[in-house]
């Protein structure tokens, strides 16, 4: 059997990932692969994150078998990875976490971040306050608008949330505003990326970190199924809660499937189905599939879901969909909104509209199968922070 | 030989520094920048670098950001910005001319026909902000097919082994981003300038331009005792945003002259490290 081994020395996952900074920035990056080559192989530093999994952030989530929405569907069982039990309401806290332990290896004080829906900045802010690190988290303007109540999380926690007014003012160009930060501040300053993207060796490190949620579900399929699912199936904006899911398992023939956000519908310009409809290039430090025009300019994406409304994504998917080893398919807006409410119905669960993109194709494919099979789903997210725009898409004003 | 190097020969001789100003093509407006290219010869200009506009320009600081939105107001692509060049070309045959961008649209039209296209239309150099010499290395063999000078940045924090690196690939001149940041900083240390530049004297054998938080004649000639060639972009950019659009010219040739004039107040250097055998 061939061991997969992405990435290369380099951070190449085939040909895409990469380096592809300014000069300004490459020792710092050497600087990080170095010290994160160190400490992802130190038994003090694993032991540490481990104990800070379990005991703050709330690890093992279970894996719960949703029977009544399966029976109603009809077909195959569909069982759901919990992230959304994990503190902070979502996966992204088992980056943040990761990352902030080796910040303080590394001896930074400052911690920044980009975040979109504010998902990213709440999880960096916690574990900030948690560590008494100052924190700068860089968010779109547009979305400091649209997450309001995200924003005053991040502030409750005693992060400085910075809007930023370049560009579309979205996600991509708090990326951008928070590296810049970064360049600039680097002696003291970590970068605490979000996702599965950026320059080596962030797409391998936040893969690494969200790694424990295939890892359990690995030792929880065999304890409670004594057996593995048939099928793995995760959202994917940048992709670190799919990767996280699908990494443990990739030496395996289980199937894997990727679910973008088709927006209105792939057909139309208001999508982020980067997998499905862009085109290679490069943009925030790796090569990947990129929404682009015709000249190579990024360009505006649409998605109900702010977390999977990213014209990139991470670069080992893009290895994943030319290998053929995992395949990608779009949910539209509307889709998402109908497992959203199908999950609250059924099983007194409110999902994240990133996950419920998930949840959506899971209730196409089950039907389709015998219910002996077993669907596994990344829950990655709870959808308390998705109330307003549920309630705006069903016409109700609080 | 090209025309970077017969420039530099040129300069070298004269006892010269070179001035490189740096504009985005398409701020302020598409129709205005053959002329204002003109006029940035006429004001002194030795080379002229012409950014590329790119929807995500990490490396830039806010006045070269707001630049490029302005220029992709007017939605001008790579194809415009190589046109701009091949009109500036019909009537000056001399000018070195450097397209300073990111790399997803030069990605998007594709390394073959970009190279063939800039050729054409009479491009001398082209530094990609994004590609870092370990990524280059395809790249530049499409550059040096067409012999144009894949121009590469050092940064303070550039260790020995990178330099050489560089100094493998890169021709034409090297920029050595003076302060660590985004283009458009403030406080540029010359004492760390000349410490550096000392060390990349014995491994970078073209000339090296300095560029980063160079902001008036006092900088700029203090800049130019030191290097080959003084890199000035935001400040320029700074003064076409805030001058009316029927004044853009004269004010951008008063600051270029200005600093022109300071640049040219320098006492030639009898330690200037390149030769004219390395040209």
């Amino acid at each position: 059997m061939k061991v997969y081994d992405l990435p290369d020395s380099h951070g190449h996952f085939g040909p895409y990932g990469g380096i592809f900074v300014a000069e300004t920035l490459i020792s710092a990056l050497e600087d990080l692969r170095i010290q994160y080559e160190r400490y992802r192989s130190d038994a003090d530093f694993q032991a540490e994150f481990a104990h800070e999994l379990k005991h703050y952030v709330g690890r093992p989530t279970p894996i719960y078998h949703a029977k009544r929405w399966s029976a109603q569907l009809g077909g195959a069982q569909i069982l759901l990875k919990r992230e959304d039990l994990n503190h902070t309401g979502a996966h992204k806290i088992n980056n943040a976490m990761g990352q902030a332990l080796l910040a303080r290896r590394m001896g930074k004080s400052r911690v920044i971040a980009e975040t979109g829906a504010g998902q990213h900045g709440v999880a960096t802010a916690t574990v900030a306050a948690r560590y008494g690190m100052e924190c700068v988290i860089y968010m779109g303007s547009v979305d400091v608008e649209r997450q309001a109540a995200n924003v005053y999380r991040m502030k409750l926690l005693g992060a400085e949330v910075i809007p930023v007014e370049s560009g579309s003012r979205t996600l991509k160009d708090a990326l951008n505003e928070a590296m810049r930060d970064w360049v600039t501040n680097v002696a003291d300053t970590f970068y605490i990326i979000g996702t599965v993207a950026g320059p080596h060796p962030y797409p391998m490190m936040v893969r690494d970190f969200q790694a424990i949620i295939g890892r359990e579900a690995i030792t929880q399929m065999q304890e409670d199924y004594g057996r593995q699912p048939d099928a793995l199936i995760a959202c994917v904006g940048g992709g670190s809660n799919a990767i996280g899911l699908f990494y443990p398992y990739l030496d395996s023939s289980i199937r894997m499937i990727g679910v973008e956000a088709a927006g209105h519908g792939v057909e139309t310009d208001q999508h982020a189905a980067t997998l499905t409809k862009g085109r290679p290039g490069v943009l925030h430090g790796n090569r990947t599939y990129l929404i682009q025009d015709e000249n190579g300019q990024i360009v505006e994406t649409h998605s109900i879901s702010a977390g999977l409304d990213y014209p990139g994504v991470g670069p080992e998917h893009a290895w994943l969909k030319d290998s053929g080893r995992a395949e990608y398919f779009g949910i539209t807006d509307e889709q998402a909104l109908e497992a959203f409410h199908a999950l609250c119905h059924y099983e007194g669960i409110i999902p994240a509209l990133e996950s419920s993109h998930a949840l959506a194709y899971a209730a196409r494919l089950a039907p389709a199968l015998t219910s002996d099979k077993l669907l596994l789903v990344n829950l990655s997210g709870r959808g308390d922070k998705d109330m307003p725009t549920v309630a705006r898409a069903s016409h109700i004003t609080f | 030989m090209s025309r970077i190097s017969t420039l530099f020969g040129k300069l070298l001789q004269n006892r010269r520094k070179a001035l490189i100003p740096f504009i985005t093509a398409g701020d302020p407006e598409p129709g205005m920048m053959v002329p204002l290219m003109h006029e940035l010869v006429q004001a002194g200009a030795d080379v002229i670098e012409l950014g590329v506009p790119f929807s995500d320009p990490m490396a830039d600081g806010p006045t070269i950001q707001r630049s490029s939105e302005r220029a992709l107001k007017h939605r001008v692509s790579l194809q415009d910005v190589l046109a701009m060049v091949g009109e500036f070309r019909e009537s000056d045959s001399s000018t070195p001319v450097v397209l300073m961008g990111y790399a997803n649209p030069v990605e998007a039209m594709g390394y073959d026909a970009f190279t063939a296209r800039a050729k054409a239309c009479g491009v001398d150099g082209v530094l990609i902000v994004d590609y870092p010499p370990e990524e280059s290395v395809e790249w530049v063999e499409y550059l040096k097919r067409q012999n144009i000078a894949p121009i590469f940045l050092l940064s303070p924090t550039t260790p020995q082994q990178r330099v050489e690196r560089v100094a493998a690939l890169a021709e034409g001149y090297v920029y050595y981003v003076s302060l660590k940041g985004v283009t458009g900083s403030l406080h540029l240390d010359l004492h760390d300038v000349a410490e550096k530049l000392d060390g990349l004297r014995s491994r970078i054998s073209i000339p090296i331009g300095v560029g980063f938080g160079i902001r008036d004649g006092a900088t700029a000639r203090a800049v130019a005792e030191l290097a080959d060639a003084v890199v000035v972009g935001s400040r320029i950019i700074e003064e076409i945003e805030r001058s009316p659009k029927a004044e853009v010219l004269t004010n951008v040739h008063r600051l270029v002259k200005s600093l022109r004039v300071a640049i040219d107040a320098v006492s030639p250097a009898p330690s200037a490290a390149v030769k004219l055998t390395h040209l």
